[in-house]
C-alpha cells in the first residue's frame, strides 16, 4: 500500500527513516521524498502486511504516517479529454488510448496533487 | 484538371449525394488515390479545433429598464464587462477576471453559466441624464432575458501555436499551463492535421462570410483575427455566432492555475474541394506542420526557441530536448476536435449545413508587429543603489555586525577574495548568529542561495522576482558575479509611483 510519512520540523535533524527500517527489517520502496531543513515529506510503498510495524516505528520517532487510500478522482462531466495533466504526472497515471480519450489509472496514483494545478477545466480532485 | 463550384457542391448537399470527409480521413484518401482523383472523388472536407481562446467575448443587449439608465459600468456575476457603447449593449471579454473570486472565475465562466441557463447577477452603474435618469441596476437575467447574445471572437483558430517548455529550476504557471522545471514537460495546443486554417493555408476558402461550426451552432467567419501574421504560418481567425444556438459541449470555460480564466472554444470548418490545389492542402498531416518549442523561462516577448518540432512528435508523446525523452501535453482536446469535425461532416451530410465562399480573402501576407512603447522600459540598473556594503567571507560576525550598524543598512553582500558574490547577510542572520551564540566566520552564518538580478533586466522581471521570493532585496551583479549595487523593493515602489 501506498503511505505518506511526514516529519515535523523538529524532528528533521534525526535519521527517522534509517533507524525505523534497520529497527523494523521492514523494506519500503520510497516513490517521492521532498525534504528540506525544515520539514520533509515522503510517499512510500510498504507491504500491506507490515505496514502496522513501520507505522509504530516511524511514529514513535516523531513521523506522522497516513495511508494513501483515496486516489486522484476525475470528474468525467468537467473532463475534455485535453491531456494537459498526462505530463505532469511523476506516475504516469494518465494517457491517452487509441481514441484520444484520457485513461486514469488511479492505482499507481500517490496523490501528490500536481495535476489538479495543471487541469484547465477543475475536473480533477483528491479526498473524495 | 479538376474544377467545381460551390454552387456545384450544395446542389449536392441538397440532392444527398455530397461526399464528404474529415481532414483526417482525407490524408489516406490523397495517399490512396492521388491528388487528382480525390480532388474528382471528394466534395467537402472538415475540420475542427477545440482549445483555449482567450481572445473570445460576448456582445449581449440587455433591453432598456424602467426608468432607463445609460449604463456605464457593468459586472456579470462580479465580472465586469465594457458597457462604453450605447446605453445597454455590453462586451463581456472571456479572459476578464472577477472582482471577488479572482482568476478561478472569468468572463468565460459567466458564458459558459448562461448558455447553461444558469441565473446571471447583473450589477450596473451610471451617471444618469435627462434621458436616462437612472444612475444603479440591479438584476437577474438569464440567456432567454437578453435580446442579443453573441460571441464576437476577436482572434480564434489559430493556424498552429508555438509549444512550451521551462529551462528555469522553478515550477512555471503560464497560459500553456504548468510548465515543470529543467525541461521536465512540453506543452502545446492546436489540432495538427484537423487545424482548420492548416487545412486551407492559402486562405482560398476561409474568408470573411465562410459558414462555420462555432460552438455547436452555425457561425461565421468576419474576418482576419486580430494578430493575424499570415507570412509566419501564425494565421488567426476572427468569428462571430449567437451563443443563444450553442451547445455546452463545444463551448467550456477554464481557468489555468497561476494565469486566468479563459474561454475553450469548439470551431470546425468545412472546406469545399473546388481544385486539385485544395485537395492536396486538405492532405496535411500532423508531420507537415511545424512549430517552434519556446523557452518560457525567459519573461520576455521574443523567447528563446529550443528547437522547432511538428505536431506528430508532439502528439506522440514525447520530444527530445538536449537527447532526453520529455512527456508533452496537449493543452488543447484532439478528441472534441475530432468529434467537431465529424458532427460538421454529419451536418453537410444531413444536408442542414451548406458551404459557401468567403466575400472577401483574407490577406495572406505579411506579419503581425510588435507593440510601439515610446517610453524606455526602465532597467535594473536605472532604479538600483550602486551603494552596497560588501564584506569578504571570511570577516568576523562582529566585523559584520559593525558595518551594518555604521552604514545603517539591512543587506551586506558577502564576497570572495576576489570579489565574486558568495553570499548576503542580514540584520536578522546577525541577530540569529548571536541568538544562537554562534560567533564563527561570516560565511557561517550568511545566506548562501542568493537571488540576484543583471544591470540590463527590465525592472519588472525584478520585481517578479521579488514579489515570488518574498524578498525585500536582491544584489546586482555582472556576468563575472561583481557586485555592481542592490535593488530593493523601495526602488521599485519609487518608480512605481512615478509611473502611474
Ligand atoms: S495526484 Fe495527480 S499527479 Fe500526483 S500521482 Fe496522482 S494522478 Fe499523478
Ligand atoms: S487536464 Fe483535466 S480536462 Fe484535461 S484531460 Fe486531464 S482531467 Fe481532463
Amino acid at each position: 500500500m501506498k503511505i505518506k510519512i511526514t516529519i515535523p520540523t523538529d524532528r528533521i535533524h534525526n535519521p527517522i527513516i534509517s533507524e525505523s527500517i534497520v529497527e523494523t527489517g521492514i523494506l519500503i520502496n520510497i516513490m517521492v521524498a521532498n525534504i528540506d531543513s525544515t520539514y520533509g515529506e515522503l510517499i512510500a510503498d510498504v507491504n500491506d502486511l507490515k505496514f502496522d510495524k513501520i507505522k509504530n516505528a516511524l511514529e514513535s520517532r516523531g513521523a506522522i504516517v497516513s495511508i494513501l487510500d483515496q486516489p486522484i478522482h476525475r470528474d468525467e462531466e468537467e473532463c475534455i479529454n485535453c491531456g494537459a495533466c498526462i505530463s505532469v504526472c511523476p506516475m504516469n497515471v494518465y494517457s491517452f488510448d487509441n481514441s484520444w480519450s484520457v485513461l486514469v489509472d488511479e492505482k499507481k496514483c500517490i496523490q501528490c496533487g500536481v495535476c489538479i494545478k495543471m487541469c484547465p477545466h477543475g475536473a480533477l480532485k483528491l479526498g473524495e | 484538371m479538376v474544377k467545381k463550384s460551390v454552387h456545384e457542391i450544395n446542389r449536392k448537399i441538397e440532392d444527398g449525394s455530397v461526399n464528404v470527409v474529415t481532414a483526417e480521413e482525407m490524408v489516406t484518401i490523397v495517399e490512396e488515390l492521388g491528388v487528382e482523383e480525390a480532388a474528382k472523388e471528394v466534395d467537402v472536407v472538415t475540420t475542427g479545433t477545440f482549445g483555449a481562446m482567450c481572445s473570445s467575448g460576448l456582445m449581449l443587449n440587455l433591453g432598456h429598464s424602467e426608468p432607463p439608465i445609460k449604463i456605464q459600468k457593468i459586472w456579470f456575476n462580479n465580472v465586469e464587462a465594457y458597457s462604453g457603447l450605447a446605453a445597454v449593449d455590453a462586451y463581456l471579454g472571456a479572459a476578464q477576471i472577477s472582482d471577488t473570486r479572482g482568476i478561478q472565475y472569468g468572463g468565460a465562466h459567466v458564458i459558459e453559466d448562461l448558455l447553461r441557463g444558469k441565473e446571471i447577477d447583473v450589477h450596473a452603474t451610471s451617471y444618469g441624464t435627462d434621458c436616462y435618469p437612472r444612475k444603479v441596476l440591479d438584476t437577474i437575467i438569464t440567456l432567454e432575458d437578453l435580446n442579443e447574445a453573441i460571441l464576437l471572437n476577436p482572434r480564434n483558430a489559430y493556424q498552429k501555436y508555438a509549444a512550451a517548455t521551462n529551462s528555469s529550476k522553478r515550477i512555471l504557471n503560464t497560459y500553456m499551463g504548468e510548465l515543470l522545471p529543467s525541461f521536465g514537460n512540453v506543452t502545446y495546443s492546436g489540432a495538427g492535421v484537423l487545424s482548420p486554417l492548416s487545412n486551407d493555408p492559402n486562405y482560398e476558402t476561409v474568408g470573411t462570410g465562410t459558414r462555420i461550426f462555432m460552438g455547436g451552432a452555425q457561425g461565421y467567419v468576419i474576418g482576419n483575427g486580430t494578430q493575424h501574421s499570415p507570412s509566419s504560418g501564425f494565421g488567426t481567425l476572427m468569428l462571430k455566432g449567437n451563443l443563444k444556438e450553442m451547445n455546452p459541449d463545444y463551448l467550456r470555460a477554464a481557468s489555468f492555475t497561476g494565469y486566468g480564466a479563459t474561454l475553450y472554444m469548439g470551431i470546425g470548418i468545412p472546406i469545399p474541394i473546388l481544385n486539385e490545389k485544395l485537395a492536396a492542402a486538405t492532405a496535411v498531416r500532423d508531420e507537415d506542420i511545424v512549430t517552434t518549442i519556446q523557452d518560457y523561462a525567459v519573461g520576455s516577448r521574443d523567447k528563446p526557441v529550443i528547437r522547432k518540432v511538428n505536431y506528430a512528435e508532439l502528439r506522440s508523446g514525447s520530444v527530445q530536448i538536449n537527447g532526453k525523452d520529455v512527456p508533452t501535453s496537449s493543452l488543447s482536446s484532439f478528441k472534441n476536435a475530432r468529434t467537431i469535425a465529424n458532427e460538421l461532416k454529419e451536418w453537410v451530410k444531413d444536408g442542414k449545413f451548406f458551404v459557401s465562399m468567403p466575400v472577401e480573402r483574407l490577406c495572406a501576407e505579411g506579419f503581425a508587429k510588435p507593440m510601439k512603447e515610446t517610453q524606455a522600459v526602465p532597467l535594473v540598473k536605472d532604479v538600483m543603489s550602486s551603494f552596497i556594503v560588501t564584506i569578504k567571507r571570511d570577516q568576523t560576525v562582529q566585523d559584520a555586525a559593525k558595518k551594518i550598524w555604521e552604514n545603517s543598512f539591512n543587506h551586506l553582500a558577502v564576497t570572495s577574495d576576489t570579489g565574486e558574490l558568495v553570499g548576503i547577510l542580514t540584520a536578522w542572520d546577525i541577530s540569529k548568529a548571536v541568538a544562537e551564540n554562534c560567533f564563527d566566520s561570516v560565511e557561517s552564518v550568511m545566506t548562501k542561495k542568493v537571488l540576484t538580478c543583471a544591470p540590463n533586466e527590465p525592472v519588472d522581471l525584478a520585481a517578479r522576482r521579488l514579489d515570488r521570493y518574498g524578498v525585500s532585496a536582491m544584489p546586482v551583479i555582472d556576468a563575472h558575479r561583481q557586485v555592481l549595487g542592490i535593488i530593493t523593493s523601495d526602488n521599485i515602489s519609487k518608480l512605481l509611483a512615478r509611473r502611474y
